[in-house]
């Protein structure tokens, strides 16, 4: 298969204007007679549903929880990107595109990148005219502050919940949308196959997860805006329904897997209490504005933090990285942690945490300030550790939090497979092997609302697609074969439940392919998955029946896809014999164990074909070429 | 984990649950035990611990909605000893932990209860009318593109907090479930004000506020009396101030329907 990211030629400050102009439109007319399928109501779904009906597309919008206010993009706390340069602090596109390049470690697409950082600014002036309650300066004009990876403040934020409020917008616009009947709306549907006709994506099949009926859904082009994948780690601060499903019955179907293991654990998350744990909660980015970072300087010292003299913190961010201290990238900040940890320097009963600490910060600008700006996450942390943050330091450690891999996408944001269009955290394209703070809800909107509304217009109109209905045989054999799935997993009748399975293989992945990684560790991994798999299939119970609302049914099936999807992401890492980003694999680090790339043997998007149950998958490369930014060696000192 | 003096314990519990196969058939409270309980666990992780066996038992898992368990989706929400939420101010259920409950202790679990919330099975409710709430009004009519520069107009900073303080609403359900009259007054006057607050809300007022408490109406919920249960079992103390600011848009809109 020949890897074509249709990236149209020109300067990169003109590719994505010449595109829009060069794409073919449909007829306003004609846009009525399109049906396309929606599956999430994410940032990128949501904003996707209300554009594309406002174009006057025909739209079914699908999303697991009861309502589409609830998808996990409501969780998102810190902020939002754009180069708007407000501040007059020296950001401009190219900046924004430049640290978004440099902190994804020198493995994304050029070109989609630098249109994500054009698009960016009309984001936030589309979400101030939906009401959103940005915060702002007492003269009333926007606010921002600073995250990881970057020296300039280009953070939009709404106190600690910016995705929810970013969320509440496009949930608005959407339900506008359905109110004039626009958009379809399909709640607590779990997808669970994409259905092809001819070659090209046509439709979807899902359980209705209120009464365990199997529905099928036709249209002209499907769009997975299904989140990432996360929770393959078990323990994430993605929310409990975050799934690999939905896209891996698409790689199953013929879409290409990229980067799968470009996964990111975010440095700053409240640590592990007890093996009951069902999550893990973020503590956002935003607190290393004003927290230290610091652990004590002797291993294995038990005294209370504020028991600990000044002379005997080690404050190793500062230290080590001078020029962004306690802002360095994510993929840093985590691998440094875990390094205090791996010494013995780690504090808390587990001696997996370190430090964030803000007492300096309220002696320099008083607790109300503080208060007022991170009020709600330090009323969170309270909640969950009965510790009290403004009295005493906080306690982080590095969490499984975002994942950069995702479906393969060309500069149109479709798959490789025909009429699939994959955006926001499900598919590959903006990050690299690191996501700097506060860009995933810039690229999940700028999908939705700037960008599918454009190049989808230019695949319809250019496409011929026949009529089709849900009875095409096509959709038959899809429903029958996952209805044996769903029979299989109820009459399995084991002796371990489905959550047990997954935490095992959360185990695994962390231990293996988590924070760091050696060959060693992942071919264990590979048996270790292997085994847990086959154990599955004869040991899991699974309760109930399948014609009734039945969650424990929704995770076994879900659970079942992630370790297939485990053993995916080892492989990827296997073959990827570098380091970058958040892969970082020990045999590959600097004398100063930073991540070292191979450009010249490694310098491509690693997208991965399915070939069929047992069967190894085949890797693509799309080779990754650098015009606009110098290669080199990242560096945060 | 903790530092503080609340270190963690053991605990066991009398569970007493709403259990209801489906919206048409009869319910009833179930007895369980739920044994070896953290108290650094959460609410929802102590379910998860007695649905787990449970299911090796071979018996049926105690439905319950929740995603996010961090307090911010919504999804979550019982009501635990006769309180939405649980005891806690401000709390959702699966921000609540085990330490707010003491050895032996029977706790009752029931669904958010409301005549416009069906119930789907044990403690899952269909809140949907909250969304057709929404869909009446809950937005300002803008399309994607072509809006001015988000700095165009300055907003003063107290205003947009007090947007913002509304805008935190979580759609859980609470406040119907606590209210007697089953009213949506506190959920509806949240994004009525919020909208209300902002200058790119103000075009539409009179029209959003009039369309919304119809909806609200034609979707069963109750009236208003003043009751202020809803505020004070809201996971996210939005104020009852927005029920009063609604009251006056509603009011300004009926004099500006009449001028007509
Ligand atoms: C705690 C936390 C904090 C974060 N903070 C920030 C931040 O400050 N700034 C930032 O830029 N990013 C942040 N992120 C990352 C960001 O929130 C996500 O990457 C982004 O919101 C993903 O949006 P999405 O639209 O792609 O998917 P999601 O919001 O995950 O939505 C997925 C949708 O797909 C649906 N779906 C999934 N599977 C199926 C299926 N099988 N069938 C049917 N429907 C399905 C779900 O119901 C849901 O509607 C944060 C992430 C976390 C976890
Ligand atoms: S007003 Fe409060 S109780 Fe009511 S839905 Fe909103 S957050 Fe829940
Ligand atoms: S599970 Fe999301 S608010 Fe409780």
């Amino acid at each position: 298969m020949q890897l074509d990211a249709n990236v149209p030629g020109g300067p990169i400050e003109s590719k994505w204007d010449k595109h829009r102009f060069e794409l073919k439109l449909v007829n306003p007319a004609n846009k009525r007679k399109f049906t396309i399928i929606v599956v999430g109501t994410g940032l990128a779904g949501a904003s996707a549903s209300a554009s594309l009906a406002e174009l006057g597309y025909q739209v079914k919008t699908f999303c697991i929880q009861d309502s589409p206010r609830r998808a996990h993009s409501i969780a998102a706390q810190g902020g939002i990107n754009a180069a708007k340069n407000y501040q007059n602090d020296g950001d401009s596109i190219r900046r924004l595109f430049y640290d978004t390049v440099k902190g994804g470690d020198f493995r994304s697409r050029e070109a989609n990148v630098y249109r994500l950082a054009q698009v960016s600014n009309t984001i936030i002036d589309q979400c101030v005219a939906q009401g959103v309650p940005f915060a702002r300066e007492y003269g009333g004009l926007l606010a921002n502050r600073s995250f990881g990876g970057a020296q300039v403040s280009r953070t939009f934020y709404a106190r600690g919940q910016t995705g929810q409020q970013l969320l509440l917008g496009a949930y608005s616009a959407l339900s506008r949308q359905v109110a004039l009947k626009k958009v379809q709306l399909y709640t607590r549907r779990d997808m669970l196959d994409l259905v092809m006709a001819d070659g090209k994506a046509r439709g979807i099949v899902v359980r209705n997860l209120i009464n365990g009926e199997i529905e099928s859904y036709s249209a002209d082009a499907v769009i997975l805006a299904t989140g990432g994948y996360g929770n393959v780690f078990y323990l994430s601060t993605n929310a409990m329904a975050s799934n690999v499903s939905a896209s891996f019955s698409a790689y199953k179907k013929g879409a290409c897997f990229a980067n799968p293991c470009f996964t990111q654990i975010h440095p700053t998350c409240i640590p592990v209490h007890g093996d009951y744990q069902s999550k893990l909660t973020l503590m956002s980015e935003s607190l290393r504005n004003d927290g230290r970072v610091w652990v004590p300087k002797k291993p294995g010292d038990k005294r209370k933090p504020e028991d600990i003299p000044e002379s005997e913190r080690d404050y190793y961010l500062e230290n080590k990285y001078p020029s962004f201290g306690n802002l360095v990238p994510r993929d840093v900040a985590s691998r440094n942690a875990k390094e205090q940890c791996d010494q013995g320097k780690g504090v808390g009963e587990t001696g997996y945490a370190v430090y964030l600490d803000f007492k300096d910060a309220i002696k320099r600008d008083g607790q109300d300030v503080i208060m007022r700006k991170y009020g709600n996450l330090f009323d969170m942390y309270q909640r969950i550790t009965d510790d009290d943050p403004y009295k005493t330091a906080m306690m982080i450690y590095p969490a499984s939090h975002y994942t950069m891999g995702g479906l393969w996408v060309d500069y149109n944001l479709m798959s490789t497979i025909e009429g699939l269009f994959v955006l926001g955290e499900a598919n590959f394209s903006d990050h690299g092997a690191n996501r700097l703070g506060a860009s995933a809800l810039m690229q999940g909107l700028a999908d939705g609302y700037f960008i599918i509304p454009y190049t989808i217009g230019g695949y319809l109109a250019g496409t011929k697609l026949n009529a089709i209905s849900t009875d095409h045989a096509d959709f038959k054999s899809s429903e029958s074969a996952v209805k044996s799935k769903i029979r299989t997993l109820l009459s399995t009748n084991g002796k371990r439940t489905a959550n047990d399975f997954h935490r095992e293989l959360g185990t695994i992945m962390w231990d293996y392919c988590g924070m760091a990684r050696n060959n060693d560790g992942l071919k264990i991994a590979l048996s270790k998955i292997q085994n847990l798999k086959g154990e599955f299939v004869e040991n899991v119970k699974v309760s109930g029946i399948d014609k009734e609302f039945n969650q424990n049914l929704e995770n076994a099936g879900r659970v079942s896809d992630f370790l297939s999807f485990g053993e995916l992401m080892v492989e990827d890492a296997l073959a990827r014999q570098e380091s970058c980003g958040g892969h970082f694999n020990e045999g590959f680090q600097t004398e100063e164990n930073e991540a070292r790339r191979d450009d010249e043997n490694f310098s491509h998007v690693a997208a991965w074909a399915y070939q069929g149950e047992g069967k190894p998958p085949v890797l693509h490369k799309e080779p990754l070429s650098f015009e606009n930014v110098k290669l080199s060696q990242r560096s945060y000192k | 984990m903790s530092t503080g003096d609340g270190m963690e314990k053991k605990i066991n519990l009398t569970l007493k649950v709403w259990r209801q196969k489906g919206p048409d058939k009869k319910g009833k409270i179930e007895t369980y035990r739920a044994e070896d309980i953290s108290t650094d666990m959460s609410f929802l992780e102590m379910i998860d611990v007695v649905n787990e066996k449970l299911v090796l038992e071979g018996g049926d898992p105690i439905s319950f909605d929740h995603d996010c368990r961090e307090g911010i989706c919504g999804m979550c929400g019982a009501v635990v000893n006769g309180r939405a939420h649980g005891p806690s101010k401000g709390t959702t259920l699966c921000q609540l932990h085990m330490r707010h409950f003491s050895d032996g202790d029977t706790v009752v679990i029931e669904p958010f209860r409301s005549r416009a919330f069906k119930l789907v099975k044990d403690l899952v409710v269909d809140r949907s009318a909250f969304d057709k709430i929404i869909q009446a009004g809950g937005y300002v009519s803008v399309n994607t593109g072509g809006v001015p520069d988000a700095n165009a107009i300055p907003i003063p900073q107290e205003k947009a907090d007090l947007a913002m303080d509304a805008a935190q609403c979580i759609g859980c359900g609470a406040c119907v479930a606590s209210c007697p009259n089953a009213s949506a007054m506190l959920f509806v006057s949240a994004k009525v004000s919020q909208l209300a607050l902002l200058p790119q809300g103000r075009a539409e007022a009179p029209t959003r506020v009039i369309n919304m408490v119809k909806e609200m109406d034609n979707q069963l919920f109750g009236n208003c009396s003043n009751e202020r249960e809803c505020e004070a079992e809201c996971p996210k103390s939005i104020s009852i101030v927005n029920i009063a600011r609604l009251n006056r848009e509603f009011i300004k809109a009926g004099l500006l329907s009449n001028e007509k």
